[in-house]
């Protein structure tokens, strides 16, 4: 029969991990999409010529690998002497890479909303605030917000790599495992479908919100 | 404030070797991008096959390859497959990794380029005594390629970025392990892994640009 030595013990610590990683994506998703939002209004009000430092600032973001920004970030850190943890640095790296591309999907859904309506909202005397609470953000986040989902899941995936900065989140618990173990399959197994189970579910509501909330349709 | 001095000498002396590097990057990338959508057109047709082995077996490969992160899928070729008896090299790890995670996603694309397509014309296809299998090779496929063509980009440019987890199973030729090495022969991570960052910096902007111009020639009407 199957046999194993993984104790229930181990299961704690594989528990443990993955709170972690829901820690770092937690904290990273939350301060990502503040930043986000922030930088996709000023894109937005900046116009295309204006906000290109921004635009280019982001898109290194996007265009450098994770990793490469970890432990970019971790030197820095270390250069500047902050002494920050793992943890500060990781989640801190990864709000920005959060934000890179939450600014994308915040300008998209901002320029969906169809500019005669905001122009209706402004000669109704609406200030621009108004017309941001009242008008534009109702309407964008219908937008945005599948994609917006899509992007919390990449970022738990992606936080797997934290996990080379010296954090003992999911993965690195399980390498932890089966380093003492010695059963990379059945270990990584049971990491995967903790990843698997934490992640399909919400996947499954963005699908389905996507085609609720298409318009058109 | 800052006590730090930088040596960036010692760095640009590196950059050969790094540029060497590079070009392993993209080797692992190209490779692993041709052999996903391979596998993805694959995985397509035995999605529309009918048959519930096939596609159940497909829609298994998508959800494991987008539900899961890409190092997970790396150290599953690495050290899962270990289980087997089969030992990969890390090269080989690496390039499994990212072929199973870009067959996943490039398949969701498909299946998202097919849906544009309209039932009708496969259909006017096979009225016109085409078979099946024409009516997919001729009507179907290249407009599924022209839809499906600007996210696969994106899959390009993330399968160059993947290509870094690689430093984490051992792998020490492409652009982040020779990073690595070298950092951990001077200790100048900054300086190294600066240098580095340009350097991916520069490839996924030139794939892109390269991609544009080809889209520009292959796909006007």
């Amino acid at each position: 029969m199957f046999d194993t030595s993984l104790t229930l013990a181990d299961l704690g610590f594989l528990a443990q991990g993955a709170a972690m990683t829901l820690a770092v994506t937690a904290v990273s998703v939350i301060a990502g999409t503040i930043l986000g939002i922030v930088f996709g209004v000023i894109r937005n009000q900046a116009g295309p010529y204006w906000s290109i430092p921004l635009t280019f600032l982001l898109d290194v973001f996007r265009s450098v690998p994770l990793l490469i920004q970890l432990v970019l970030g971790n030197a820095a850190q270390s250069i500047f002497k902050l002494g920050w943890p793992p943890f500060t640095t990781s989640c801190v790296v990864l709000s920005l890479y959060t934000a890179a591309y939450c600014t994308e999907i915040v300008r998209g859904g901002i320029s969906s909303v169809p500019a005669t309506t905001r122009r209706a909202a402004r000669s109704l005397g609406l200030t621009w605030w108004q017309d941001m609470r009242y008008i534009v953000a109702p309407l964008a986040t219908r937008v945005s917000l599948p994609a917006w989902i899509g992007l919390t899941l990449g970022v738990m995936k992606d936080s797997a790599l934290v996990l080379w900065l010296g954090l003992i989140e999911l993965l690195r618990a399980s390498q932890i495992l089966v380093t003492r173990l010695q059963e990379p399959l059945f270990i990584l197994i049971i990491c995967g479908a903790i990843y698997f189970i934490i992640s399909f579910p919400v996947a499954r509501l963005g699908g389905y919100l996507e085609k609720r909330w298409s318009p058109n349709d | 404030m800052i006590s730090y001095s930088f040596h960036w000498n010692q760095a640009f002396k590196a950059l050969p070797q790094m540029l060497d590097g590079a070009l392993v990057t993209l080797q692992i990338a190209i490779l692993s991008m041709v052999v996903g959508l391979a596998v993805a057109l694959a995985l397509t047709l035995f999605r529309l096959s009918g048959n519930r082995a096939l596609s159940g077996f497909a829609t298994g490969w998508v959800e494991i390859a987008r539900n899961t992160p890409a190092l997970f899928q790396i150290y599953m070729a690495h050290f899962g497959l270990g289980n087997f008896g089969i030992h990969l090299s890390p090269y080989t790890a690496l390039l499994v990794g990212i072929a199973f995670n870009n067959a996943g996603y490039l398949a969701e694309n498909f299946r998202g380029a097919l849906k544009a397509i309209p039932d009708t014309q496969t259909r006017a296809g096979r009225s016109l005594g085409m078979t099946p299998l024409q009516a997919f090779r001729y009507i179907v496929l290249p407009q599924m390629l022209r839809v499906a063509f600007l996210p696969a980009t994106n899959q390009m440019v993330w399968a160059i970025l993947m290509t870094s987890l690689g430093v984490t199973v051992g792998m020490n030729t492409d652009l982040a392990g020779v990073t690595q090495e070298l950092n951990a022969r001077s200790f100048r991570t900054f300086e190294f892994f600066a240098i580095a960052a340009v350097i991916y910096y520069l490839i996924a902007k030139a794939v892109t640009l390269i991609a544009r111009l080809f889209a520009a020639r292959m796909f006007r009407y």
